[in-house]
């Protein structure tokens, strides 16, 4: 049967994405952060699973305003990175797990989680700098994707609870699926900034600590957190944390924090990683 | 217009909700066709004809020429909308960033504060707040 081993969250900053393939991580400025993820490399490199179930969310670049789904999943046999206005990311071809993505699917929905279902979708950033970030720069990606998208730029966008909800579901959904598959679940996006509006550059670093406290130790006592408070206290755009309640509500109650690392500034916000691993069987 | 919400009390946010989605619908999606090699070269080419094919306001127009990118916010632009304009411009989220805070703050100077942790949220989080001290 295939099991969910480990959990990621990381933020998804296209500017990570540029200085990557453009060489750039020697430089002053980048250095922390490229410092700081080595660890990540190394852990990743030895937990090798199957297939990563990555929580992202499009920045208008597979949807636009003219369809806005809540939640979509990527039941496709491959994913193209796509152009962001300045030509795709040359990075691999995401190669999906349509089997899986499918068996999901149906698991979700009986579930009466009513996703979208999605066979062609370019994959922006928000997915493949994650991938970046945990496995460089190889010449095909070293795991299948299943690409699993949440509207997070049009407010009301899913609460927190039902994200960590839907995780729960996602976590029966794939200890039913009959083959043996290791599955790491990323949630991506945050941590606290603001793109947008005067208050464009916002960091709220001690929120940002205590949620991740909390994300480890007690996540339903974030799961009432609700969008204003987000919005205010994380920035306009920190909003997306709630991608990582559906990474966290996939694994087991208890977990352990492998690594956790966070830094300022990344672009214009505070960049977030954690590692967890299933502390011991529910 | 719609009802008060309780996340009109943060300062400097323009939430994308329904509202600013319905009135901003047009001027998002002349942004989302940049992503389009050959719009940007139409784009290019002559930006104010190009933006007659969209039924756009003459303010939000006028606010897509002058680069205005507060101005496209409040007319109901999403960030990741309007960014498209500032990426063809060749410009970075942190000039855009220094050019909403409304402010006269240059990208150096954003830059700069990003370096020293970022935007504070100490009398950031609330107009109440801000206007009672």
């Amino acid at each position: 049967m295939a099991k969910i081993i480990a959990g990621i969250g990381t933020s998804h900053i296209p500017a990570i994405g540029v200085a990557i393939d453009f060489g750039k991580s020697g430089e002053a400025y980048w250095q922390p952060f490229f410092k700081g993820i080595v660890p990540a490399r190394e852990w990743m490199a030895k937990t090798q699973p199957d297939v990563c179930l990555i929580v992202y969310n499009d920045h208008a670049s597979a949807f636009s305003l003219e369809t806005i789904p809540t939640f979509a999943i990527g039941v496709a046999p491959e994913f193209p990175p796509a152009d962001e206005g300045f030509g795709p990311r040359q990075v691999p071809v995401v190669q999906g797990h349509s089997e899986l993505a499918w068996h999901l699917a149906e698991s979700l929905i009986l579930a009466e989680f009513d996703m979208t279902l999605i066979n062609k979708m370019p994959v922006d950033h928000g997915l493949t700098v994650p991938l970046s970030i945990l496995y460089g720069q190889p010449p095909a990606w070293p795991c299948r994707v299943v690409p699993l998208c949440v509207n997070v730029i049009q407010y009301p966008q899913p609460t927190g609870n039902r994200c960590y909800q839907l995780g729960k579901a996602i976590r029966r959904a794939v200890e039913s699926f009959p083959e043996d598959l290791t599955v790491a679940v990323f949630g991506t996006g945050g941590m606290s900034h603001q793109l947008q509006g005067e208050r464009a550059g916002l960091v709220n670093v001690a929120f940002d600590q205590r949620w991740l406290d909390n994300l480890v130790n007690d996540p339903e006592a974030i799961t009432s957190i609700g969008h204003t408070k987000y919005l205010r206290e994380a920035g306009s755009e920190g909003i997306e944390l709630i991608m990582w309640l559906i990474m966290r509500g996939a694994l087991q109650a208890n977990v352990r924090e492998i690594y956790r690392f966070t830094h300022v500034p990344v672009s214009n916000t505070h960049y977030g990683l954690t590692l967890l691993e299933n502390a011991a069987q529910d | 217009m719609r009802e008060p919400r309780d996340y009109d009390d943060i300062p400097g946010t323009y939430v994308f909700d329904g509202e600013h989605s319905r009135k901003g619908y047009d001027l998002n999606m002349f942004c989302m066709s940049l992503n389009q090699a050959e719009n940007r070269e139409k784009f290019r080419e002559d930006e104010a004809s190009y933006l007659n094919r969209y039924r756009i306001t003459p303010e939000q127009k006028q606010a897509v020429l002058d680069r205005d990118w507060l101005e496209l916010l409040r007319l109901g632009g999403n960030i990741y909308y309007t960014f498209k304009i500032a990426a063809y411009d060749g410009l970075t989220m942190q000039h855009v960033g220094a050019g909403m805070s409304g402010t006269g703050m240059t990208v150096e100077e954003f830059r700069q504060m990003m370096l020293d942790g970022g935007r504070s949220v100490a009398g950031n989080l609330s107009k109440q707040e801000q206007q009672h001290g």
